[in-house]
C-alpha cells in the first residue's frame, strides 16, 4: 500500500520537530529521542497500512516512541543494576513519568531551536542541527544541500550533539537578560538557511531551492512559537517577499535578471500580499529592528507595478533607518544606491566614492558594479567599463558574472 | 609549594584505545594518585572531556563572546584555574565572563572545558 507509506513519511516529516522536541525534553537526550522516533517510523510503516490510518497521526507516533523511550529506560536501567551503579536511578524515573500535555508552556519547539541554535556550537553545527531536528531534513538532503558528503555531515552532528550532551547545553528557553541576543542567533541561523538557498549557483538550482522553502516554514514556526517577536515577523516577510520573485530572477538559459528588468508578472502575488501584510503588523508593534526593515525595503519594491515606480526615495529612508540599527558597508552602500536612484546618479556616485575610500568594500564586486552602474546611467562609458572589469575580476558567482560580463558588452 | 600538573595527550589517539589499553591507562594514574595521596600530598586530579567540548568566552567591547571550541591565542598562556559547579554551560558561561583575563591592557580569554565524571572505582 505505498500511499499509506507515502502519508506515514509525510506526517513524520510535518510532526518531526514537535515530536523530537517533546522526546527529548522527556529523555534529556537527542539520540535516545532519535532513536525512539525511527522506531516509532518502523511501527508505523507496519500497522497503518493494515490497521488503516489513526484518527490522530502525531498522537499515535508520540505514544510509540514514549513506550520505545521507557523500553531503553528499563534496559539501560537493568544493565546498570547488574554494574551495581544505582545513582542513575534518579534521572531514569524522570522520564517513565507519563507524557505532559501537548499544550504545556512554552512550546518544546522553542527549548530545541533554542538550544540547536546556542552561540557555544559553531555555525555549521547550528545549521545542521536545525534542519535534521526541526525541520526533519535528513542527513542525506542536509549534505546534498550544502554540498558536502554525507559522512561529514553526519559528523558534524554526532560532534554537534556529543558536545550539547557532555557540555550540558541547556535545553531551555533563555532568559530574559540573555533572550535578545539567543533570538538574534535562531533568526540568523534560519536566515543563513535561506540565503543559501537563494544565493545558489546554477546547477544544485533545485535541491537549494527547496532549502529557501525550509527556511520559510522554519520561520513560520518560530512566528508561531515566539508570538512576541516582532522581529520573527519581520524575518518571515522579508524571506516571503524575497522568494517571490523566484522565478523571475534567473531568466530561461539561468542568466540572472536584475530586479529592474524582471518580468514582473511572475512574481508570486500570494506570496508578497502576505509578507506585506505580515511587516505592517510587525511595524505596528513599534519595536523595528533589522530584519523588518529589510522586509519593509523589499515590500516597497514589490509592490511597485514597474521598475520605473518604485518609490526610491522610501527606499533610501528605509536604509538610512536600517543604517542607523546595522551602519554596515552593504547597508551603506545600498543607501547610496538608493539615495542615487532617488536624487540622481551624481549624488549616487558621489556617496559610494566616499564610501570606497574609507571601508573594505574595495574588495566586495557589489560595490564596483554598483559604481559601474552609476558611471552608466551618468553616461560615462569608460569609467563604467573599468568598474565592471573591477567587479568581473571578484566576482565568484557565476551566473553573476554572466550578469556582469553582459552589461559590460552593453556599454 | 603546590604544582600543577596539565596533561597534553593527542585526543584522536585517545579516542581509538582499545578497552584494554584504555584500563591500563587508568590503572597507571591510579597508582600515581595512590602513591601521591599515601605521601599526603595528592590535591586533586580529574579527566577533561575533549577540545570538541570546550566553548571559549571572550570578552568584546565589555560583553562577552562566545564561541564553540578552543580559541586561545598562541600568545595568550595558561595563566591560572577555576573549577565551578554549574548547573549548565549557560551558568559556566555567565561565570567566565565575570573571571578577569586582561592583563595590562591585553585581552584573554575562558576555555570552559566540562570535567568528566568518574564512577567510583
Amino acid at each position: 500500500m505505498p500511499e499509506a507509506s507515502a502519508f506515514v513519511e509525510a506526517v513524520f516529516r510535518r510532526e518531526h520537530g514537535r515530536i523530537i522536541a517533546g522526546l527529548i525534553r522527556l529523555c534529556g537526550s537527542f539520540d535516545r529521542a532519535e532513536e525512539a522516533m525511527q522506531d516509532a517510523l518502523a511501527a508505523a510503516l507496519t500497522h497503518w497500512p493494515d490497521q488503516g490510518i489513526p484518527q490522530n497521526p502525531a498522537a499515535w507516533i508520540m505514544t510509540a516512541a514514549h513506550r520505545k523511550l521507557i523500553d531503553m529506560a528499563r534496559r539501560e536501567r537493568t544493565r546498570r543494576q547488574k554494574r551495581d551503579l544505582l545513582e542513575q536511578e534518579a534521572t531514569i524515573a524522570t522520564y517513565e513519568n507519563p507524557m505532559p500535555a501537548p499544550s504545556s508552556l512554552p512550546d518544546d519547539r522553542l527549548r530545541l531551536i533554542f538550544a540547536c541554535c546556542h552561540p557555544a556550537l559553531n555555525r555549521e553545527a547550528q545549521i545542521s542541527l536545525t534542519l535534521r531536528t526541526l525541520g526533519g531534513l535528513s542527513t542525506g538532503e542536509i549534505a546534498r544541500a550544502f554540498l558536502v558528503s554525507e559522512p561529514t555531515l553526519a559528523q558534524r552532528l554526532v560532534r554537534a550533539k556529543r558536545k550539547i550532551h557532555d557540555a550540558r547545553i541547556p535545553y531551555e528557553v533563555p532568559p530574559d537578560h540573555a533572550l535578545a541576543e539567543r533570538r538574534a542567533a535562531v533568526q540568523a541561523v534560519i536566515y543563513l538557511i535561506f540565503n543559501e538557498g537563494y544565493l545558489a549557483a546554477e546547477g544544485q538550482a533545485l535541491i537549494r531551492r527547496e532549502l529557501c522553502a525550509e527556511a520559510i516554514r522554519l520561520a513560520r514556526m518560530l512566528c508561531e512559537i515566539d508570538k512576541q517577536e516582532p522581529e520573527n515577523l519581520g524575518l518571515l516577510a522579508m524571506m516571503l517577499l524575497h522568494d517571490s520573485r523566484r522565478r523571475a530572477r534567473v531568466d530561461s538559459k539561468g542568466a540572472l535578471v536584475t530586479l529592474e528588468d524582471q518580468d514582473r508578472s511572475l512574481w508570486d502575488r500570494g506570496q508578497i500580499r502576505e509578507g506585506a501584510e505580515l511587516v505592517d503588523g510587525a511595524l505596528r508593534v513599534g519595536r523595528v529592528g533589522p530584519y523588518q526593515l529589510q522586509a519593509a525595503i523589499a515590500a516597497v519594491h514589490t509592490v511597485a507595478e514597474n521598475a520605473a515606480d518604485t518609490d526610491w526615495a522610501q527606499i533610501a529612508a528605509l536604509y538610512n533607518e536600517l543604517a542607523r540599527l546595522n551602519p554596515s558597508p552593504i547597508v551603506l552602500l545600498n543607501g547610496a544606491v538608493a539615495v542615487g536612484m532617488s536624487e540622481g546618479a551624481e549624488r549616487g556616485l558621489a556617496l559610494i566614492d566616499q564610501l570606497g575610500v574609507s571601508s573594505a568594500l574595495d574588495r566586495y564586486h557589489l560595490f564596483h558594479a554598483a559604481r559601474a552602474d552609476m558611471l552608466r546611467r551618468l553616461g560615462s562609458r569608460t569609467a563604467a567599463a573599468d568598474s565592471y572589469r573591477r567587479a568581473l575580476e571578484l566576482a565568484a558567482n557565476g551566473i553573476e558574472r554572466t550578469f556582469l560580463e553582459r552589461r559590460l558588452a552593453a556599454l | 609549594m603546590r604544582y600543577m600538573f596539565l596533561i597534553y595527550s593527542r585526543e584522536t589517539d585517545v579516542a581509538s584505545m582499545s578497552p584494554t589499553d584504555m584500563d591500563e591507562l587508568r590503572a597507571a594514574h591510579w597508582a600515581v594518585m595512590d602513591e601521591t595521596r599515601a605521601k599526603g600530598i595528592f590535591r586533586g586530579a580529574e579527566p577533561l572531556h575533549p577540545t570538541a567540548t570546550a566553548t571559549t568566552v571572550r570578552m568584546e567591547g565589555g560583553s562577552p563572546l562566545v564561541l564553540d571550541g578552543p580559541f586561545a591565542e598562541t600568545k595568550e598562556q595558561l595563566a591560572g584555574y577555576y573549577i565551578l559547579d554549574c548547573k549548565d554551560l549557560d551558568e559556566a558561561i555567565a561565570w567566565a565572563a565575570k573571571i578577569p583575563t586582561a592583563c595590562k591592557g591585553g585581552a584573554g580569554c575562558i576555555e570552559i572545558r566540562p570535567i568528566i565524571a568518574l564512577p567510583a572505582r
